[in-house]
């Protein structure tokens, strides 16, 4: 199975603190990577890094078997992150924000009404979404994943604010991006409920500077 | 994978923070309204006649303009900063400067142009001669430009400060002082009857290097600021 990423010795260091050292990685073509530890322990950071916002210490992010600083523009059109903030316009509506979203991502053909329906959120199109929940805000952001045609998801805490169907929802769109070929990279509190080859888990811990890595 | 061009994207960033503006339309109106409030007290403070307040109306249009310029400046990146939107910014494949170009140009058009057009109901509030009211003008359409897009500048780089308004102003109005000066040097040449050129022509050279420089600055603020 190819590989299309590997992380090369990354060492981070934030505020003072080692968040981890010398960690290697690599996700191969319909792979899922889970990464786990407790708060604080470096797995926002390590998946910022590795989506290309934040420059390592040491060490090298590579895709596709290329260096990131080789190719950035094909690092930022095959990766799709998203990260704690829904990048969600509040002042605009589901429907709009899902409109200039789709743009923005290259995705001129889908129709964002259907994108809706998808993410359970018709009949709440034309409200701002200041007003709609946590958790709908999180679908209108999550609503990408649906038409996204990028080979590396990297998803922080995707399931925060989901309702359990909303939970059910993305893990059938994980299975699909999984045997299109596609790679995840996540990090959740939540059990996955994927088992056997595909799932790898990684857990950055700190309590003896130790890294654990399955 | 995402295929669309630098263009593509690049309208895409504008028309939604104009969509977002024109939600937030107090946001747009009121800088406005502090110009032309600020104008009103002077008449008030210095006295009506018109051999005062022509003298010094350009000053006082051009100071209440770059004042303007700083009110909610500090708002150009932060909401894209809270929301998340600064860094799909920076993980657009479009190149970064290039979408900062883009925001600067709907800071302009929603702040900067509204001034332009503006300034003759401020030049007939304070009694600017009737000839200089073109120069005016065209040193507020030259002028303007470089407002939003040094206000861009110091907006990136305050963004991730919590509180970074009275920071902004400190830092951006002594880089206003050169404009200040060839502004109200252009309008006071067509009131002594020789040609504004000069300074109008140094003014838009300014414009076009700041242009041309800010979006760079602007996009290295940023990649900081998402850190």
């Amino acid at each position: 199975m190819s590989v299309v990423i590997e992380a090369k010795q990354l060492t981070s260091v934030r505020a003072g603190r080692t968040l981890f050292s010398a960690l290697s990685l690599q996700l191969g073509a319909g792979e899922i990577l889970h990464v786990e530890g407790p708060n604080g322990a470096g797995k926002s950071t390590l998946l910022r890094i590795i989506a290309g916002l934040l420059q390592p210490l040491e060490g090298e992010v590579w895709l596709f078997g290329q260096p990131q600083q080789h190719d950035p523009e094909l690092w930022q059109r095959q990766t799709l992150f998203i990260g704690h903030k829904p990048a969600v316009k509040a002042e605009l509506t589901a429907l709009e924000n899902l409109h200039f979203q789709t743009q923005l991502d290259g995705a001129n053909n889908v129709d964002a009404w259907q994108l809706l329906e998808t993410v359970g959120l018709l009949g709440l199109e034309d409200i701002p979404a200041q007003q709609l929940s946590a958790g709908q805000q999180r679908r209108i952001a999550l609503a990408r994943l649906w038409y996204s045609q990028a080979k590396l998801w990297i998803l922080d805490e995707p399931f925060t604010a989901l309702d359990t169907y909303g939970i059910e929802l993305l893990h059938q769109r994980f299975q699909q991006h999984l045997e299109n070929g596609g790679s995840l990279l996540l990090t959740s509190h939540q059990p996955l409920t994927w088992s056997g080859e595909r799932l790898q888990k990684i857990r950055i811990e700190h309590n003896d500077e130790e890294l654990v890595y399955e | 994978m995402n295929k669309a061009s630098s263009w593509q994207l690049l309208s895409a960033v504008m028309r939604r923070d104009l969509a977002v503006a024109l939600r937030r339309r107090s946001d747009v109106i009121n800088p406005l309204l502090f110009v032309v409030i600020v104008v009103t007290l002077f008449p008030l403070a210095v006295g009506p006649g018109p051999d005062v307040l022509g003298r010094i109306a350009t000053g006082v249009i051009w100071v209440a303009a770059l004042l303007s310029s700083l009110l909610g400046s500090e708002r150009l990146f932060r909401d894209d900063f809270l929301d998340g939107n600064l860094e799909q910014l920076v993980l657009s494949p479009a190149p970064l400067p290039f979408l900062a170009l883009g925001k600067i140009v709907v800071h302009w058009l929603l702040s900067g142009l509204p001034l332009v057009i503006l300034a003759p109901v401020c030049a007939l509030l304070l009694k600017l001669p009737f000839e200089a009211w073109g120069t005016l003008m065209l040193t507020l359409l030259v002028g303007t430009p470089m407002l939003s897009a040094m206000t861009a500048v110091g907006a990136a780089l305050t963004v991730s400060l919590g509180r970074g308004g009275a920071l902004l102003s400190l830092l951006l109005l002594p880089l206003f002082i050169p404009l200040l000066i060839f502004a109200a040097a252009a309008v006071e040449s067509t009131l002594v009857g020789t040609s504004a050129y000069g300074q109008v022509l140094l003014l838009a050279g300014l414009m076009l290097l700041t242009l041309t420089l800010a979006p760079l600055a602007v996009a290295a603020a940023i990649r900081v600021s998402v850190n």
